[in-house]
């Protein structure tokens, strides 16, 4: 076996040589949903950012080719972790980007540290990424589970929201959401009186708002996602939620729901995000560059962070002058300082977390939003140092160590 | 206050509404499944996707033609179920003698393209569709609140489901169309035009989904997949019922609604897979269903 190793790691030494001789060979795959309930918050857009990063990075000039490639993980773990394995084995690719859906991440994370490549999550959001579970190959780009529920879960306590009820996805990131926002709600003065755990992609919410209803909980917390936040709200409104003086924290929640939604179904409600088209001139740019690919939507977070995770890995390969050894292209990462006109200026932390500002939102009412994509009011910008957990509380053995 | 199982005895009684309503939806899908399996032979895949044309079509009438639910109800089956002719007309008819799983398999296909494409078009965030104004609101039961579009849809589904069962096992038509599954060249010979026929109880079975889908719209997110979420469910709810049978179908639609509604309360995290469940008990004790006929 050992032998078996150093015989890998010297075939590898000499192919980073042969590498070097002429240009650099990077190629990045983009995992993600191309097919299921959160297709429309990464998917092709993420793809789409992924092209636009390597296009501003502009390989040529440093002696570099980059290809990027894709697949649908269909948002099942056994699956994710395959195709990563084939791209490592048989494709040579060096490096994963998106990764939505928090289950898939935690298993490709776990493939991609035993293969020594990158990851670069931006979909996922347990927060467990940069915690227990951290890796020295894995950067965790535009969001958790925690930041949302220290921003939103805050705002709400604090603005009087002080009972609360879950509903919550039944699988990894549901239960990471709702376990991180509870915290925050008790760490505030309030109260968690009940949690109904549902599972993926549910038609019907009638059953489980009944039970929120019958708690006379002032918040009920949606620690969920696409399509099941959409249908939660949406028969909300049907059952007098809204009417009955309980008000819905949407705490994941991104611009292709509120359009499902609908501006009159959705408006007041609050969410965090840490990135919106219509921020200033720089994101207001790149989101009509991105328009070019998908005409007709508008860019999230996640495909924002796709964009900015993809460029910083490839400035960081340019300086090692190699693609090859995961662990170091990530401690590069982590030295240099991020910066792109997307997130601003930040950095990466020793377990992975990258660090910038997060925004509360308020969805617009009809009558306020001006033209097409017009959602969002900003309600309190959290800075960087405040957005993310502080590092001695995530438990990484990268920080311990 | 009474408690059953450690529930407030209110609570299980809206839960048990709640079933009921969910149930409607269940019974009209695999109503228009069993009517075509039991006419045609035919297992039907694409029905979820003509749930969801039928759901999105009510969405393109709205938006671009400003027409409203009420009409919608009406034209939109036609228009799926138009939809449904030509498919049937097209592919279906060719692997009518075959195997079942040759239709299987093609119904399979057709509805990962139309889904497909549908995602292509529209994304998978889904569609907004509000109720309409005439049912908004709701009633204060003591025991839950009963908003008035869940009460319409109980109502007339359950009146849609009798129709139907009317039709097909109590009027002349549907003894003309239950002869010609049992031996259609008999009724050929008496001048009755079997093929036609066919095709024309396809078209209602899937004009069946389409209202499903226009019913759905104000509630469920109107999304490309909102039929392939439903149907595996309502595949079950046939295999309970009984292949081809028509009061298995309504019945057991509603049945596994009100099953499914208690374990929501009772253990949320199995209540996609207590169907299944069901299911396989059913298949064990009785493997043509509850109120299926043995072969």
């Amino acid at each position: 076996m050992k032998l078996l190793g150093s015989l890998a790691f010297a075939a590898a030494a000499l192919l980073g040589t042969a590498a070097q001789a002429d240009d650099i060979a990077v190629k990045i795959g983009v995992l993600t949903d191309f097919s299921g309930l959160y297709t429309d918050d990464t998917g092709l857009g993420s793809l789409a950012a992924a092209k636009l990063a390597v296009q501003d990075f502009n390989p040529a000039a440093h002696g570099m080719k980059v290809e990027i490639i894709s697949a649908d993980h269909q948002n099942k773990p056994d699956l994710g972790s395959s195709i990563a394995r084939q791209w490592f084995d048989v494709d040579h690719v060096d490096a994963i980007v998106d990764v939505p859906t928090s289950s898939v991440a935690l298993a490709v994370s776990e493939v991609v540290r035993e293969k020594n490549k990158v990851l670069l999550v931006s979909g996922a959001a347990i927060s467990d990424l940069t915690g227990p579970k951290c890796s020295p190959n894995t950067v965790h780009w535009t969001y958790d589970t925690w930041m949302l529920a220290n921003s939103t879960g805050k705002s709400i306590v604090k603005t009087g929201g002080d009972t609360w009820f879950f509903l919550t996805a039944d699988y990894a990131f549901g239960h990471a959401l709702a376990r991180d926002t509870a915290a925050v709600v008790t760490a505030n003065g309030g109260r968690v009186l009940g949690e109904v755990a549902h599972p993926l992609s549910t038609q019907d919410f009638s059953s489980y708002l009944l039970q929120a209803q019958s708690s006379k909980a002032k918040i009920i917390g949606l620690a969920n996602a696409g399509g099941d936040t959409i249908n939660a709200i949406k028969q909300g409104a049907e059952f007098g939620i809204q009417a009955g003086g309980q008000h819905f924290a949407a705490l994941l929640f991104y611009v292709a729901d509120v359009q499902a939604l609908g501006l009159k179904a959705a408006q007041g409600l609050v969410l965090t995000e840490t990135f919106y088209w219509d921020m200033n001139d720089g994101t207001r740019a790149w989101a009509k560059r991105w328009q070019e690919d998908r005409q007709g939507r508008f860019p999230n977070m996640n495909q924002a962070g796709v964009y900015g995770a993809t460029l910083h890995y490839l400035k960081a390969v340019a300086a090692l002058k190699s693609a090859a050894d995961g662990r170091a292209a990530v401690a590069k990462m982590k030295e240099l300082p991020t910066d792109d006109p997307l997130f601003g200026k930040g950095y990466i932390r020793i377990d992975g977390r990258k660090i910038h500002p997060a925004y509360l939102f308020e969805v617009k009412a009809p009558e306020e939003s001006k033209y097409p994509g017009d959602l969002y009011k900003l309600r309190a910008t959290i800075p960087a140092e405040e957005a993310f957990r502080p590092l001695k509380d995530g438990n990484c053995p990268l920080v311990t160590n | 206050m009474i408690q059953i199982f450690g529930i407030p005895s209110q609570a299980l009684f809206g839960q048990l509404l709640l079933g009921l309503i969910n149930g409607s939806f269940y019974a009209l899908l695999s109503l228009g499944l069993a009517v075509i399996f039991g006419m045609l032979n035919i297992i039907n895949f694409t029905h979820g996707a003509q749930y969801m044309m039928g759901a999105f079509c009510a969405f393109l009438l709205l938006k671009y033609l400003g027409i409203n639910y009420w009409a919608a109800l009406v034209i939109v089956p036609i228009v799926i179920g138009i939809l449904g002719i030509l498919i049937e007309r097209l592919f279906l008819r060719h692997v009518r003698k075959l195997d079942h799983l040759y239709g299987l398999i093609l119904t399979f296909g057709l509805a990962l393209i139309i889904e497909g494409l549908f995602r292509n078009y529209y994304g998978s965030s889904g569609q907004p569709y509000s109720p309409p104004p005439e049912l908004t609101g709701g009633h204060n039961l003591g025991f839950m609140f009963l908003p008035n579009y869940r009460a319409w849809v109980i109502g007339f589904s359950l009146a849609v489901c009798l129709a139907t069962w009317f039709a097909i096992e109590r009027t002349r038509l549907g003894s003309y169309l239950r002869a010609a599954t049992e031996n259609p060249a008999l009724v050929r010979a008496f001048g009755i035009n079997v093929p036609r026929m066919v095709t024309l109880t396809y078209g209602f079975g899937v004009g069946l989904a389409a209202l499903a889908g226009v019913m759905a719209a104000p509630i469920y997110n109107v999304s490309p997949q909102m039929g392939s979420d439903l149907i595996i469910v309502v595949f079950a709810v046939v295999v309970i019922g009984g292949m081809g049978s028509i009061m298995g179908a309504i019945v057991t639609g509603f049945m596994l609604g009100i099953v499914e509604g208690l374990t929501k309360v009772f253990f949320p995290e199995a209540s996609n897979t207590v169907i299944f469940a069901i299911m396989i008990v059913v298949l064990l004790a009785r493997p043509a269903g509850l109120f299926g006929r043995a072969a």
